[in-house]
């Protein structure tokens, strides 16, 4: 069974204050996760995810479809008291210290006292807040309440995390500290769920990404596995002045460096540039693969020809 | 009741204190002291039915500014600062949410009246130079106040549930201005004929009845109170809060979060 089961959930908006019309926030998704998994949720802004995030919180209501995490209901409150969510942006009750929310927050979790204390001051520690226990949250940065809102997230020991945009407003630092937090949970077993748009974090942290676009899934895998199904290329550089015109016809690209040229050629195109190449007698230096990355396969996945042409997998 | 219920309402009380809502305490000490001066030099022989005339209003007006204005944003707020997303999204049932925020709300106006009410008596004892035993029906009067806010706050609560701040506080004062004349509503709806008669019952049934809450008047003439005042006041207003909370939390469970 899949720690978070996604089965055809869909949400449609009734807009507009006077004719209402309906706007469709998520078409019918089906999604899957798997126990200890981190699974990246991709897509620009306004691509669904934060809809999805709600539908599964139980903060929106679906408009059709439903959803099951760790076997059970998303409104089912043994349910919730087994996962953390952090909301995009997140803010906090600023009349508060960090340690008092978290404190408020563990007992809505159900922490038991003799717990709590420890709890807190453990999960400070761990976002590097240690210090900041006592300070009013009006006073934190937006990095800083980034912070917390992870700490309010891992506070209550979750067995499934959902992270919506984790990364946001973040310095290089915090962005890697929380990479290195979400290895942890997922060495400790956690199942991460997180929603970006960041895609290099997603390529080096995620086992599977999913990539949502105008409500809609375009495509869902392994980073490996996406990849590797777009059409590769090579980059083929050469001792040369000019760029014969057999080879214009064949390169997607081609720049000139001083006495020397790079190329970049489909991999079913890689024979004919080289037999050309040797046709005019220049010297090759290197021909290298081009490794497809995720954002090119992302760029693929959200081009409209595409989309019309129904590139669900 | 449920832990997290006291949780919330602890929590709702405490933002209150730390907004300084009781701050609210000074500019009534300030009222009710230079009142009592002014009333000691104006005033023969009626300085203590001006006192609790006017401390028992003050009572009343700061307590249902109180509960119009931080009753509209308890949902509101949440929903647009999104503190309610990391509420919600842990074992915390919807209704836990708004019944919680409610008595938070009503336990702040009770501590608040409850200074207050040694405001009065204070200024009492010095205009009056002492207590008789007819002042105690300003206890009544307290009570029937702290009723009033509890109604108050319950209607502010369903408007919050499914309206802006703005529209809520206009649709909730609305209510407490009509509410005050609810007597002189059922009198116009005995007088009316056909379907004004009937309009007129069914809002004068409707608005809630702070008419027969109001015994500030016949407390200050030292008057007494009916035992069946007193139940059937409590009954009508321990229902008519229920029936309002029911409705928000009705409405809250259907609300999207967006």
């Amino acid at each position: 069974m899949a720690t978070i089961e996604i089965l055809g959930l869909e949400k449609t908006y009734r807009v507009g204050f006077w004719r209402k019309r309906a706007k469709c926030a998520l078409r019918p998704l089906h999604l899957n996760v798997e126990e200890g998994e981190i699974f990246g949720f991709l897509g620009p802004n306004g691509a669904g995810k934060t809809t999805t995030l709600k539908l599964l919180m139980g903060l929106v209501f679906p408009s059709g479809g439903t959803a099951r995490i760790l076997g059970m209901e998303i409104n089912d409150p043994r349910m919730k008291a087994q996962i953390g969510f952090l909301p995009e942006r997140p803010y906090f009750y600023d009349y508060l210290t960090a340690s008092e929310l978290l404190e408020y927050y563990a007992q809505l979790s159900g922490v038991a006292a003799p717990e709590r204390r420890r709890k807190v001051a453990e999960v400070l520690g761990r976002v590097g807040l240690q210090d900041a226990g006592r300070m009013q949250l009006r006073k934190f940065s937006k990095g800083m309440l980034q912070r917390v809102g992870i700490a309010q997230a891992i506070l209550h020991d979750p067995r499934v995390l959902f992270f919506d945009e984790p990364m946001s407003g973040l310095d290089p630092m915090g962005r890697r500290e929380v990479r290195d937090l979400m290895e942890e949970l997922k060495q400790q077993g956690k199942t991460v769920f997180f929603s970006t748009h960041i895609l290099s974090d997603a390529e080096s942290l995620c086992d599977r990404v999913a990539i949502i676009h105008l409500g809609e899934l375009r495509g869902v895998g392994a980073v490996e596995d996406l990849t590797s199904s777009v059409e590769g290329q090579v980059e083929i550089i050469w001792h040369g002045s000019s760029v014969p015109a057999s080879l214009k016809a064949l390169s997607t690209e081609y720049h000139l460096t001083g006495d020397t040229v790079r190329a970049l050629v489909r991999e079913a195109n890689q024979d004919a540039a080289i037999d050309a190449l040797r046709r005019e007698g220049l010297r090759i230096i290197s021909i290298v693969p081009v490794r497809t990355s995720l954002e090119e396969y992302f760029m693929r996945k959200l081009k409209p020809s595409e989309a019309a042409a129904g590139v669900r997998s | 009741m449920s832990a997290r219920v006291v949780h919330i309402a602890t929590n709702t009380f405490r933002e209150a204190v730390r907004d300084r809502v009781l701050y609210n305490l000074i500019a009534f000490a300030l009222l009710m002291s230079g009142a009592a001066i002014l009333v000691g030099q104006i005033s023969i022989g009626i300085e203590q039915l001006v006192v609790v005339n006017l401390g028992l209003t003050a009572v009343s007006v700061f307590g249902v500014v109180i509960a119009i204005f931080i009753g509209i944003g308890l949902v509101s707020k949440e929903i647009e600062k999104r503190t309610l997303y990391t509420v919600l999204s842990r074992p915390v049932q919807r209704w836990e949410f708004i019944v919680g925020k409610f008595f938070g709300l009503a336990g702040t106006l009770v501590v608040n009246t409850l200074f207050m009410a040694v405001g009065v008596f204070a200024a009492l004892l010095y205009v009056s130079r002492g207590f008789q035993r007819a002042d105690a029906w300003i206890l009544v009067a307290l009570y029937f106040i702290i009723l009033q806010f509890l109604m108050m706050t319950a209607m502010a609560l369903l408007f919050s549930a499914f309206s802006t701040p703005l529209l809520s506080a206009v649709f909730t004062f609305s209510l407490f201005v009509i509410g005050s004349f609810a007597e002189d509503l059922r009198g116009f709806a005995a007088m009316a004929q056909g379907t004004s008669r009937w309009l007129a019952t069914g809002a004068a049934y409707l608005v809630p009845n702070f008419s027969s809450l109001n015994v500030i008047s016949s407390v200050a003439h030292q008057q007494p109170v009916s035992t069946q005042l007193i139940f059937s006041n409590s009954f009508y207003a321990l229902v008519y809060t229920g029936m309002a909370l029911c409705g928000a939390v009705l409405i809250f469970e259907r609300r999207n979060l967006k």
